[in-house]
């Protein structure tokens, strides 16, 4: 029997898309390597964050997030849904501007921010170090436990009776209508998806993914030490490094009291092991924002690789003429959660031939005119 | 201490540790001796207010302050292994500090398998050696009636200790069959040191039922033990009022460092080395438990087989000799081993609701859903607490039969500060 | 066995003053003024727990020690003025 739609992968973006696919009717296969919620997704900080690095990402990102917003209360305890808010910390005088600016650009979408200047960057931080400028509010960002998110959508979201799902089977190759396992079974659909993060490149050849390495320490439990997630706003700046080593301030309260702290990228890697120097360097610069950091225990530290595409967005929609007939859903960097849910839209969309509620283009695999070189 | 260099870094002070140390010390080499405890000795030589270092302790320590080139570190711990033969380390006394070796000589010892069963979680439930170890360190058991169970020679050891202590201990609960165990004293003849040792252990046994084929299987209590259930070789159930409950089911080797530095572990846990104390890893050895469980003798002759590999110091002579006594306590160790192999009532998983986890209270049910220690850890919380899988993974392998090798730094929990030392001179600190 | 006299180091636990013999854990005086509840602290879901392992590797003894949290009773010896505090239930 074919399945109206076969997805390779069940992290969250896998995950979203299934669900999507499924609430709409469609019988829907997903198929991974190992288990669910595996890869990226179990690796990151499981952040849903409005990101406006560019309109399309604005976009994505403020609709994706209101997606989740609506789906909250559906979702069980240990999901770990959470709406912290996030509190972008501005440093000095440029980066409070840099405040201004992104608080101006949100307010004109309606996504409700709140400019705080020293004083009210204390009240609500009283952790941070000493000599801050402000900082900006999103108070509708949110955390969830991704890889537990990830199971629910495939088990227990409206249509999970219509999804299928199989695990510790390695796909090999896809066409059209096909995915070729490692034992020669061919799992028939009417529609291929590829939702794999960086192992896509293994099934379309030429995609631009690049593996971005990442580092994350979780601390033993001290409650009330942060109350929302809190990123430096020079973190938009280091983000865009290109090559090279950088670190910026995240960090994360967990709902068991425990902090998360990131972040780390690493072009130049793919080793998976814990790079020790990297790590000190993520902490000591974590430090400068919470002075009373360096006296926490550090009980758990762990590495990832969010697949980056040449400009930053996730490739949603055909693949072209690198795998005619197949559907992509990779390429999500650092918003792999964040975006899941609008990426399952605007796939759904396109699939079903059916509008969807922001601009796909911007998305487009074709837009790398993937097939038309070769590697 | 930090940015200090050495020559041999011993990590662990017990007997291996400190024969080692000892060894290479005579040379003249720069030496650092690491433990976490309090005070050195291990868990054979544990010292405490009333139990002071035995003569050879007492021996090894004079040795080593004697010698003028051995820096001794207490309550200290590696937390991760750094690049170019240095090591991330945390001392309670002197926070992080990063320390250089040419020679890295591992004598991280074993700890306790302990299982889970009902009730495991209540205060007053401890390990065997646990208990010990309590106890030396002062914990007033003075009139406590208390339940010894689970496997091994530890068990005798940690009744003697209870005993001394003024604890009235109403049963040795030994999973082991009464022959294995009746073998295995027989065999002590081979060792006369150990038969002596279990005859001083084991004196006046009035009062004390020693049962064989026998599983705690639960402890009831409230807010703390009350009672221990127990299962008998029939399939009796046997209850015994105490006020504690110290079980354990034998060692593990403590390997997390070993494989952190990349050894090579063998079958049966152990790190993997050769007739020398070397591991798989250049200029690494390792000695005592943690390369295969087998008691303060054999740990010993390891430690100065180590000490001397270390330094290049094989003179055939005595080289051989102490191959000979190693000989003879690994063929000890495997006697205890056979004798005290874990059967399958001990192996029996407990019931769905007992904890498995118990830094984040996770089931055994929930545990056991998933099909791999992965698989669990990324959807349970199991393992994902402060012991950093320790205990629950040690049950995990022990009754799912999982792997649960995987190791990350840090290997232990460590203060941020000491993590921010890690950064080298190629990463520019902001 | 000799019955020597020995130091005693003074200690505050959740407030209380208790003195034990030098060289003694923080473990020990946790048994020594706990009485029936002579725990450590109270699990993720409500339970009470007390040291178990004995030897810095079950986590079950963390306690806060001079304001530092997570300190680990059975391994850390107690010191003369210091204040120790738990989470286990009173």
């Amino acid at each position: 029997m074919t399945a109206d739609v076969v997805i390779v992968g069940a992290g969250i973006v896998g995950a979203a898309c299934a669900a999507e696919l499924a609430a709409r009717g469609l019988r829907v296969t997903v198929l991974d390597a190992a288990g669910i919620g595996g890869g990226a997704t179990a690796a990151g900080m499981g952040h849903i964050v409005v990101m406006n690095d560019s309109p399309a990402e604005f976009a994505l990102s403020r609709y994706s997030r209101d997606l989740w917003l609506a789906l909250a209360p559906q979702l069980r305890t240990r999901d770990a849904f959470a709406r912290c808010g996030t509190l972008w910390v501005a440093a000095d005088a440029e980066e409070l501007d840099a405040a201004r600016e992104m608080h101006a650009a949100f307010a004109a979408q309606d996504v409700a921010a709140q400019l705080l200047d020293e004083r009210a960057l204390y009240d609500c931080e009283p952790s941070l170090a000493p000599g801050m400028a402000g900082g900006l509010l999103i108070g509708h960002d949110s955390i969830v436990y991704a890889p537990s998110a990830a199971q629910w959508l495939l088990t227990q979201s409206p249509g999970a009776a219509r999804i299928d799902v199989r695990l510790h089977v390695q796909a090999v190759a896809v066409d059209a209508r096909h995915v070729t396992l490692s034992n020669g079974e061919r799992v028939g659909g009417a529609h291929i998806v590829v939702a794999n993060g960086l192992q896509a490149r293994e099934l379309v050849r030429g995609l631009p993914l690049q593996p971005k390495k990442g580092h994350l320490l979780i601390t033993d439990r001290y409650p009330g030490f942060i109350r929302h997630q809190l990123l430096e706003l020079g973190y938009i700046k280091s983000a865009h490094h290109a090559t090279g080593t950088s670190v910026a301030f995240n960090a994360q309260p967990r709902p068991t009291g425990q902090l998360l702290i990131g972040s780390s990228r690493q072009f130049d890697t793919t080793d998976p092991a814990v790079d020790m120097p990297v790590l000190a360097q993520m902490l000591q610069r974590a430090a400068r924002y919470l002075p009373a950091l360096p006296t926490l225990n550090g009980i758990r530290a762990w590495t990832g690789f969010r697949a980056a595409s040449p400009d930053g967005l996730p490739l949603i929609g055909p693949a072209g003429g690198a795998a005619p007939g197949v559907w992509l859903a990779v390429g999500h960097e650092g918003l792999g959660v964040t975006t899941s849910l609008g990426t399952a839209q605007l796939l759904a969309a396109q699939i079903t031939q059916t509008a969807a509620a922001i601009a796909v283009d911007p998305f487009l695999p074709a837009r790398f005119e993937l097939g038309a070189c070769h590697v | 201490m930090n940015g200090q260099h050495f020559d041999v870094v011993v990590v662990g002070a017990g007997p291996a540790g400190l024969a080692a140390a000892c060894e290479a010390a005579t040379t003249g080499a720069r030496v650092a001796v690491l433990d976490d405890n309090p005070r050195a000795g291990g868990q054979v030589w544990r010292t405490g207010p009333v139990h002071p270092p035995s003569d050879e302790l007492a021996a090894r320590l004079h040795e080593i302050q004697a010698s003028g080139n051995v820096t001794l570190a207490s309550a200290a711990r590696v937390i991760a292994p750094l690049d170019k033969g240095r090591l991330l380390i945390e001392s309670a006394e002197h926070g992080g500090a990063c320390i250089g070796y040419d020679r890295l000589i591992l004598a991280t010892g074993a700890r306790e398998l302990l299982l889970p069963f009902d009730g495991w979680t209540l205060p007053g439930v401890t390990g065997a050696g646990g208990l010990q170890a309590l106890i030396k360190g002062g914990v007033p058991v003075r009139g406590e009636r208390i339940v010894i169970a689970g496997s091994g020679p530890l068990l005798l050891a940690s009744l003697a200790t209870a005993r001394a202590a003024g604890a009235r201990v109403v049963a040795v609960v030994e999973q082991a069959s009464l022959v294995s165990v009746m073998r295995f004293g027989a065999s002590l003849a081979a060792t006369p040191a150990k038969l002596v040792q279990a005859a001083q252990l084991t004196r006046g046994l009035t009062g004390l039922r020693y049962l064989t084929s026998s599983v705690v299987r639960a402890a009831k209590g409230s807010g703390r033990v009350e009672r221990a259930i127990v299962e008998r070789a029939d399939g009796r159930i046997q209850m015994f009022d105490c006020d504690r409950i110290a079980c354990g089911y034998g060692l593990v080797p403590d390997t997390t460092l070993a494989r952190a530095l990349g050894c090579a572990t063998r079958a049966d846990g152990a790190i993997a080395v050769d007739g020398a104390q070397r591991t798989s890893v250049a200029n690494i050895f390792a000695a005592g438990e943690c390369a295969g469980v087998g008691g303060m003798e054999l740990a010993r002759v390891e430690g100065r087989i180590a000490g001397r590999a270390a330094l290049g110091l094989a003179q055939a002579e005595t080289f051989e000799q102490l191959r000979c006594e190693r000989a003879r306590w690994q063929r000890f160790a495997a006697r205890v081993e056979m004798a005290f192999a874990l059967r399958d009532p001990a192996r029996q998983l407990p019931a769905d609701d007992t904890l498995l986890c118990r830094c984040e209270d996770v089931s055994v049910g929930e545990v056991r859903a998933h099909a791999s220690w992965r698989d669990a850890k990324l959807h349970t919380r199991c393992a994902m607490g402060a012991c950093q899988g320790r205990i629950c993974g040690g049950a995990a392998q022990a009754l799912l039969g999982w792997d649960v090798t995987q190791v990350r730094p840090p290997i232990h929990p460590a203060q941020i500060a000491t993590l921010m030392l890690a950064a080298d001179e190629n990463t520019a600190a902001h | 066995m000799s019955e020597e006299v020995l130091p005693r180091v003074r200690v505050t636990i959740d407030g209380q003053p208790v003195e034990i013999e030098q060289g003694a854990t923080i473990a020990a005086a946790l048994a020594v003024c706990g009485g029936r509840a002579y725990g450590t602290r109270v699990s993720v879901t409500g339970e009470p727990r007390a040291p178990m392992c004995g030897m810095g590797v079950c986590q079950e003894c963390r306690v806060s020690v001079d304001g530092r949290m997570h300190v680990l009773a059975c391994q850390t010896l107690c010191r003369d003025g210091q204040i120790v505090q738990t989470t286990r239930p009173r």
